[in-house]
């Protein structure tokens, strides 16, 4: 019982401290007003970043590939840790593995019976891409500006390249089993969509955009910065990142199972 | 380009995506994925083991079944066997014993046979001897007819007129 009383006196105490600190230090001034914030965060045209000094890009382009990295690093771990490891009757950690993928590949298995090995890798890996690149932002890496300034990286799928890059691979790997699955006729039924790509891309943008607009314009206001953000920068982002990743992986699977089903003979 | 869009950098996403769906391939989808099909071959094994015992299993309760009632016939079998047996050895015994009997009367009725035939011929020779010797006294005795001694004489000695 005293443990715990201390525990919560000193938590008490350290958020005092922080808050008195942050009160008395002030705010290095705005640079930019809230509407130059918001039209940055949809447009990226102000705050780029240099990609190794080859070329200016979009923040999200840093955040894809920090993602990626996370991502890659965190299957390495596994693969050299975990999976060497694995018994027929699973641990916690075997449990949480089996079922993310078993979930996607059982997901392709229902959406498109007749041709699912490669629909289950992609949509496994785009899904992962999609929840955590959607928390990434939680994390709150910084960066540097070409001009300078610290800016936090954002969610990869908040730059609108992002978006279109996996709204637009999401509708060529439905073409691909278009293709693989009916030949021609497939090509045909998947161009008859021929609106898919966009809907996915921006939906893709405008949901992940509207979730960074609503924290860029909590986090503008210093007296919005206190316990709002627990609710907004996690819980909304915790469920932004599983509706996104449920809406994109179901719709790829279910689009591709169209067309990739064999024309039935007519009796 | 609106929005900002810029193909280049829509290329270098495609390159991340690309990386990360092998990457993810090679390092955590087909290591899982592979574990987990040989765990449900592992127990579709199992379960075909446990069908082949049970299958054993009701194989040998049949087996068993069908040697329990051949049992069964093979004990009535060797019980009408036996009986048969034991009937035909009764018959033997009975048949020799009769056959015994027979051949013991048969004996007994030639013994009697020649025990009769034997006193038969015995009292024949005596009748001779004594017709014989009567022959003889008389033949000895004169003034006698001889045929009233020989009757007297087998009469024991009496006339045969005083009677």
């Amino acid at each position: 019982m005293n443990h715990r009383k201390r525990g919560l006196a000193i938590c008490l105490t350290a958020a005092g401290l922080l808050l008195a600190g942050a009160l008395l230090a002030g705010s290095p001034g705005r640079t930019e007003s809230v509407q130059e914030a918001m039209r940055d965060a949809v447009l990226h045209d102000v705050n780029r970043v240099s990609l190794l000094g080859l070329k200016e890009v979009n923040p999200g382009l840093i955040s894809a590939f920090a993602v990626t990295a996370i991502l890659l690093a965190a299957a390495a771990c596994v693969r050299v840790f975990a999976v060497p490891r694995f018994r027929l009757v699973p641990g916690r950690l075997q449990l949480a593995l089996e079922e993310a993928v078993g979930l996607f590949d059982r997901m392709a298995r229902t959406s498109s019976p007749h041709r699912n090995g490669f629909l289950g890798l992609y949509i496994f890996s785009a899904g992962a891409y999609i929840f955590v690149g959607t928390l990434f932002e939680l994390l709150g890496l910084q960066a540097v500006t070409v001009h300078g300034h610290p800016i936090t990286l954002p969610a990869p799928l908040s730059d609108v390249n992002a978006a279109i890059a996996l709204g637009c691979l999401s509708y060529l790997v439905i073409l691909s089993g278009g293709i693989a699955g009916s030949g021609a006729r497939g090509i045909g039924k998947t161009l008859k969509e021929f609106s898919l790509p966009i809907s996915m891309s921006f939906r893709l943008f405008g949901a992940l955009l509207s979730g960074l607009l609503v924290t860029e314009l909590v986090y503008y206001f210093v007296s919005l910065s206190f316990v709002l953000p627990v609710v907004v920068g996690v819980l909304f982002t915790l469920l932004h990142a599983l509706i996104q990743t449920y809406v994109l992986t179901m719709l790829t699977a279910l689009y591709y199972g169209e067309v990739s089903e064999p024309a039935h003979k007519k009796q | 380009m609106p929005l900002n869009i810029d193909w280049q950098q829509i290329l270098l996403h495609w390159m991340n995506l690309a990386i990360l769906t092998g990457g993810l391939y090679f390092l955590l989808y087909k290591p899982v994925k592979d574990f987990m099909s040989k765990r449900e071959a592992h127990y579709q094994e199992l379960d075909r083991q446990a069908d082949r015992k049970l299958e054993e299993a009701e194989a040998l309760k049949a087996a068993c079944q069908a040697k329990l009632e051949g049992a069964e016939a093979e004990i009535r079998e060797a019980r009408a066997k036996a009986q048969t047996a034991a009937q035909q050895s009764a018959d033997a015994q009975i048949a020799q014993a009769q056959d015994q009997a027979r051949q013991i009367v048969d004996k007994a009725r030639q013994e009697a046979e020649q025990s009769r035939e034997q006193a038969l011929r015995a009292s024949q020779r005596e009748l001779r001897e004594l017709a014989a010797a009567a022959a003889k006294k008389l033949a000895a005795k004169p003034g006698t007819d001889p045929f009233d001694q020989f009757l007297n004489l087998a009469e024991g000695g009496e006339t045969h007129e005083g009677r």
